[in-house]
């Protein structure tokens, strides 16, 4: 096996997943047969290849450091599943 | 015929001399929406009532013929994570909610600037993750030609809406072959521009590495069109390069004679239906006949680009997706801490194979094993992008499949990522390595589905390929056929 359910278990909480006792068992099983898969990259010998980082050679990343704020808050904020005014709200984070 | 079956080029032309309206157009398109969107099920949200609108301020300007904007008055459907603002827009996902877009994305931006109308959002699958839009939380898209049949995907309900003249055209996006193999499963034009080459702001990120917007339309004149109304640099896509844009539309006439065509070997393997091959092959025949030059390439790390993309896009969509934590828009669960909220809203919110991906994605890039997987992908891709890099030296395109088989039915790869994964097998190479790629029916198999020849440019080289298809789509008539969705 490449991966176990208690790999499963560990990578759901990094990923902020719940996944139920049928998705775990299910999904260590998918993951596994898809890793199986991909191992095939290891016939290739790649020591002396770069890994690949970009695209393009030609990024015009650079711009003027304008602000540009959207013009109304109130389309922003529509969305919010709690506000409070002005404010996001959000769950209490520190006890 | 009605007019909703009006390419855009055809369409944009005679609302210029005044042979009907913007308005007349419109009611057309939802009439036929009307009639054939219960079976095909392409569209998740119609905007009539702003369509109509939008139609009107193009009836204005066109009367007053100051503008000749080739899109001016023509009904165009957008996949549903294009952002568009106040119309819903959800990704085909239910963590988004009800959410509305507080701006448009750039290429939606520039469509409206351009008189285009926009009809409404297309079905895919969720997150743009998939290859038959069966995965989108609400529901399946049919395929026009025959509605047991998957439309391909992730740009599913596009291509089925194109194909089934529920729009003059679409937008799509591609990660992996999102445009390109529903366009051949639906025998319609799919064109993945390069990487830079249009503005992915406001596009619902899936893997930024590889993604791309891209025009779907009824023929290749009307993917140039629309290419050069939404390519072009933006401020705000900084991945966007600012290379002119040359005019597409005009470059399309003209021979291929002396052209060189690549045909890579190894996409010729077991496993693909025989009609498919039998189709490209006469195809490339043709090409032949008009002047083409056609040598055998390779491209020894085909192979291996499954294996590579299925490592590159998921980890960016595990990182891409962590935005949606049930803070700032979308759907919360109520729990006990933070934590919990997260976990719980995330699992309520994502389908199964996003929940898949985003768990492969964060494995490949966790402690212990980030060197085994994705930088030994982002390593192999790298001898993908050189294969091409080399292939290129002796060629000016290559001609390929889009896909190993025709649409396949509904259910038949969902049990089984892996085998759903494979679909891609043609098209996913050319998003790891960045070039522009075509797909344009060449034949049909005996169960009359379309069949799709992708066609691979150089970087930035949209031109030549738009002629290459062009030239090869005015010598057949494939693209004339039309799905009969009334008699089913």
């Amino acid at each position: 096996m490449k991966i176990t359910v208690e790999e499963v278990e560990r990578v759901a909480v990094l990923a902020r997943l719940r996944l139920t006792a049928e998705e775990k068992s299910q999904l260590t099983q998918q993951l596994d047969d898809i890793l199986e898969y991909m191992g095939k990259l290891n016939r290739l010998d790649t020591a002396h290849v770069e890994p690949f980082s970009q695209a393009l050679d030609a990024i015009s990343a650079l711009r003027e450091d304008a602000v540009t704020n959207h013009p109304d808050p109130e389309a922003l904020l529509a969305n919010a599943p709690d506000r409070d005014g002005t404010f996001f709200k959000v769950p209490k984070i520190i006890e | 015929m009605s007019l909703a079956a009006l390419t855009l080029h055809d369409a944009g032309e005679k609302l210029r001399a005044g042979e009907f309206t913007s308005v007349e157009l419109t009611e057309a398109v939802f009439e036929r929406i009307a009639a054939t969107d219960e079976r095909i099920h392409a569209y998740l949200t119609l905007d009539r009532e702003a369509a109509l609108a939008q139609a009107r301020a193009a009836d204005a300007r066109l009367r007053a013929k100051d503008d000749d904007s080739p899109l001016l008055g023509v009904p165009i459907a957008l996949k549903d994570n294009f952002l568009t603002q106040g119309l819903r827009t959800t990704a085909a996902s239910k963590i988004l909610g009800e959410f509305l877009p507080p701006y448009d994305a750039t290429t939606v931006r520039k469509l409206r600037g351009a008189g285009a109308v926009i009809v409404g959002k297309t079905n895919l699958d969720e997150f743009a993750m998939g290859s038959s839009a069966e995965n989108s939380a609400f529901f399946s898209t049919r395929n026009p030609w025959d509605l047991e049949r998957i439309p391909g995907g992730s740009s599913g309900g596009a291509a089925a809406a194109v194909a089934s003249d529920q729009c003059i055209a679409a937008l799509g996006t591609d990660t992996g072959g999102s445009i390109r193999q529903p366009a051949a499963c639906c025998g319609v034009v799919g064109l993945k521009p390069t990487y830079g080459r249009v503005s992915r702001y406001g596009i619902i990120a899936f893997a930024s590495s590889m993604d791309q917007v891209g025009p779907m339309t009824k023929d290749v004149r009307d993917a140039a069109v629309l290419l050069e109304a939404i390519a072009g640099h933006d401020p705000a896509d900084s991945t966007s390069v600012s290379r002119p844009v040359p005019r597409y539309s005009d470059g399309l006439a003209g021979d291929i004679k002396g052209l060189r065509v690549g045909i890579p070997k190894e996409f010729f393997v077991a496993g693909m239906q025989a009609e498919v091959e039998q189709s490209v092959r006469r195809a490339i025949g043709e090409l032949e006949k008009s002047g083409a030059g056609v040598e055998e390439i390779s491209l020894p790390h085909t192979e291996y680009a499954v294996a590579v993309y299925y490592i590159v896009a998921t980890a960016e969509a595990s990182s891409n997706l962590a935005r949606y934590d049930g803070m700032r828009y979308g759907c919360r669960a109520g729990a006990k801490d933070l934590t919990e909220t997260y976990r719980i809203s995330r699992a309520d919110g994502f389908g199964a194979e996003v929940k898949r991906r985003i768990m492969l994605g964060t494995y490949v890039l966790s402690a212990g094993y980030y060197d085994a997987y994705y930088l030994k992908a982002q390593r192999v891709r790298t001898l993908i992008r050189r294969d091409f890099d080399e292939a290129f030296k002796r060629c000016d395109v290559i001609v390929t499949p889009t896909a190993p088989t025709t649409a396949f039915n509904l259910g038949a790869k969902t049990q089984d990522p892996l085998q759903m994964y494979l679909s891609d097998i043609y098209t996913i190479s050319i998003n790891l390595a960045g070039m522009p790629a075509l797909s344009l029916p060449c034949g049909f198999d005996q169960d009359c589905m379309p069949i799709g020849m992708q066609v691979i440019g150089k970087h930035f080289d949209e031109a030549t390929i738009l002629r290459l298809a062009h030239h090869y789509e005015q010598t057949t008539e494939w693209h004339k056929k039309t799905p009969k969705i009334e008699d089913r």
